[in-house]
């Protein structure tokens, strides 16, 4: 109890544990703990030899944190920014990483780019495939209706909200060529008249 | 090369891309053999991660064979078998020289908040990552390690992230003989940090969540008392019932950014994208721990706020560690653990597919189908 002074003794022994558990207590001592003390200066054990690192080529203008002094030497090369996300992109960046609006729009570029991806890839021929790139078929193969339900699993509460999600696009493209089809009828039906 | 490639939330597919060029005298490009889905990925997955762009290949957990090196590399040869680290760090700026790896300050241009991490956003560096045939891996001579003869590939892989870092969730918490701790998440960085914990001497540890197939794997594999939140009105009075209200010592988050338990917080993160992260596992962390302890972060948050309380972090006098794992500098330490039989890191596998099948892979991994836990991908050269 934290009324008194003495701590609850809740733990099976130091020598049971040893006893029971393999490996227990070999870390123990501090000093066996290979990040303590948290900051450890030793250069020599980084396998660099360098003191700054030669700079790798900068290929495109590379889109850089405003808090950076300059473009570090070593950077990723995937996806250069393009297009309308691309310029959200680089607008981001003229915010610091400490104002919300910086990861505001890199998350609304993130939008832009995925539908920008879709148009882009049914114009070139190899539409995206919601089947396909959800994976959504090993619900079939690797137990889907067993693994959600009767388990007590926290997150079936909100599980609804992506099946909804998943069927709006097919509700929303359905609901719309009923809705013409339905005018179109109508409209003959009147001329007809 | 056939490579995953990311085509917005919750949609993934195989492409053809061209292998990844030498594009720094201490690059090497390393041929995948085994890659993992990290947790974390699913952050990117689901679309919270800023910057993550369509057509970026995710992948920090993966193993290899040396492909291509270049002029500069000394460290590492053709044909080697490595592990990397999933940190990309420098080896000689201000943080990497005191062993602060995942800190480094030369390899991200996007952000100063975070290093660089393989295939993990523009946020994190913009490094295409390793679930993929091949890989670029900057800074041969400091990361990557040759996996030794007698570590099986699969216990390597598990090295690169989810074991160190569950690790260093319990070494953050600076444990002492007979400490209570309890690590809420019993995905592979709690059952790591679980494990972690005995190694240090704690006299009791328990694990929280809510799938009971995970906690069945904390009870058998981390040796863990287990109660699953959905079980009990309030985990934060269950827990102080359990400790004869005091608290535990330390508590580790090895939850993060997509905490359940909460409906508002699931649609306001997990849905709507509103927040850095679902603070629910955080805040059950601070109010579970004892005044004056410490409470350990592992769990992956994004850069956006979080509704954490503070004021209670305050009141109680606690200590917080939180880092993301400096991994290279766990290493020696944990392949003693390794070789000696403390820790077998690939007994969480559960699920090992072919990289063609990373859509399914992706999904199994995100709903937790099939009593998933860690899922593979292999290559076939």
């Amino acid at each position: 109890m934290p009324y008194v002074a003495e701590k609850p003794r809740l733990a099976p022994s130091s020598e049971e544990l040893r006893a029971r558990i393999p490996g227990w207590g070999v870390d123990l001592d501090p000093k066996d703990r290979p990040a303590v003390p948290k900051e450890n200066f030793n250069p020599s054990a980084t396998g660099a030899r360098w003191d700054f690192p030669e700079r790798q080529t900068e290929k495109w203008s590379r889109e850089r944190s405003i808090e950076h002094k300059f473009l570090p030497p070593v950077f990723g090369t995937s996806c250069p920014p393009q297009g309308l996300s691309g310029a959200v992109r680089r607008y981001a960046y003229r915010y610091s990483e400490a104002r919300a609006s910086h990861w505001l729009l890199l998350m609304g570029a993130d939008r832009i780019n995925v539908l920008e991806s879709r148009i882009q890839a049914l114009l070139s021929g190899r539409p995206d495939s919601r089947i396909k790139q959800t994976g959504v078929l090993s619900e079939f193969t690797h137990r889907g209706v067993q693994s959600r339900f009767g388990r007590g699993r926290a997150d079936t509460k909100h599980h609804w909200i992506d099946a909804v999600g998943f069927v709006a696009p097919y509700a929303f493209v359905a609901g719309a060529a009923y809705m013409l089809l339905r005018s179109r009828a109508n409209k003959q039906r009147r001329q007809q008249q | 090369m056939q490579a995953m490639v990311y085509r917005g939330p919750y949609r993934v597919r195989v492409e053809e891309k061209d292998i990844p060029p030498i594009e720094h005298p201490n690059d090497a490009i390393v041929r995948v053999t085994r890659a993992a889905i990290c947790g974390s990925d699913l952050h990117l997955y689901h679309g919270l991660m800023p910057d993550t762009r369509v057509g970026m290949t995710f992948g920090h957990e993966f193993v290899g064979v040396v492909e291509k090196v270049g002029s500069s590399v000394q460290n590492v040869k053709v044909g080697d078998r490595v592990m990397v680290p999933f940190n990309i760090s420098c080896g000689s700026c201000y943080f990497c020289t005191r062993g602060l790896y995942s800190c480094c300050h030369n390899v991200n241009p996007n952000a100063t908040a975070v290093g660089a991490i393989y295939g993990y956003s523009h946020t994190c560096g913009g490094y295409d990552g390793g679930q993929a045939e091949f890989v670029r891996v900057p800074f041969a001579d400091v990361g990557p390690s040759i996996i030794p003869e007698w570590m099986s590939e699969e216990d390597a892989l598990l090295l690169t992230d989810a074991c160190p870092t569950g690790y260093q969730g319990a070494e953050m918490g600076s444990i002492k003989e007979g400490d209570t701790v309890v690590v809420f998440g019993a995905g592979p960085v709690g059952l790591f940090a679980a494990k972690s914990a005995w190694l240090m001497g704690a006299g009791r540890v328990i694990v929280v969540d809510h799938l009971d197939y995970r906690l069945e794997r904390a009870q058998q594999f981390a040796h863990a008392e287990i109660i699953n939140f959905t079980h009990v009105n309030d985990i934060v009075v269950y827990l102080k019932r359990a400790t004869d209200h005091l608290g535990a010592d330390v508590v580790i988050d090895a939850v993060g950014a997509e905490a359940d338990g909460s409906f508002f917080h699931a649609v306001a993160n997990n849905k709507m994208k509103l927040e850095g992260g679902s603070p629910v596992a955080l805040n059950w962390a601070i109010d579970s721990v004892r005044k004056v302890g410490t409470v350990s972060v592992v769990g992956a948050y994004g850069p956006l706020f979080s509704a954490v309380k503070f004021g209670d972090v305050i009141n109680k006098g606690l200590t917080i560690r939180a880092a993301q794992c400096s991994v290279k500098r766990h290493w020696p330490r944990l392949f003693e653990h390794v070789r000696n039989g403390y820790l077998k890191p690939s007994e969480i596998v559960t699920h090992r597919l072919p990289l063609e099948d990373v859509a399914e892979a992706y999904h199994i991994m995100s709903s937790k189908l099939d009593n998933c836990i860690k899922p593979i991908l292999f290559t076939t050269h």
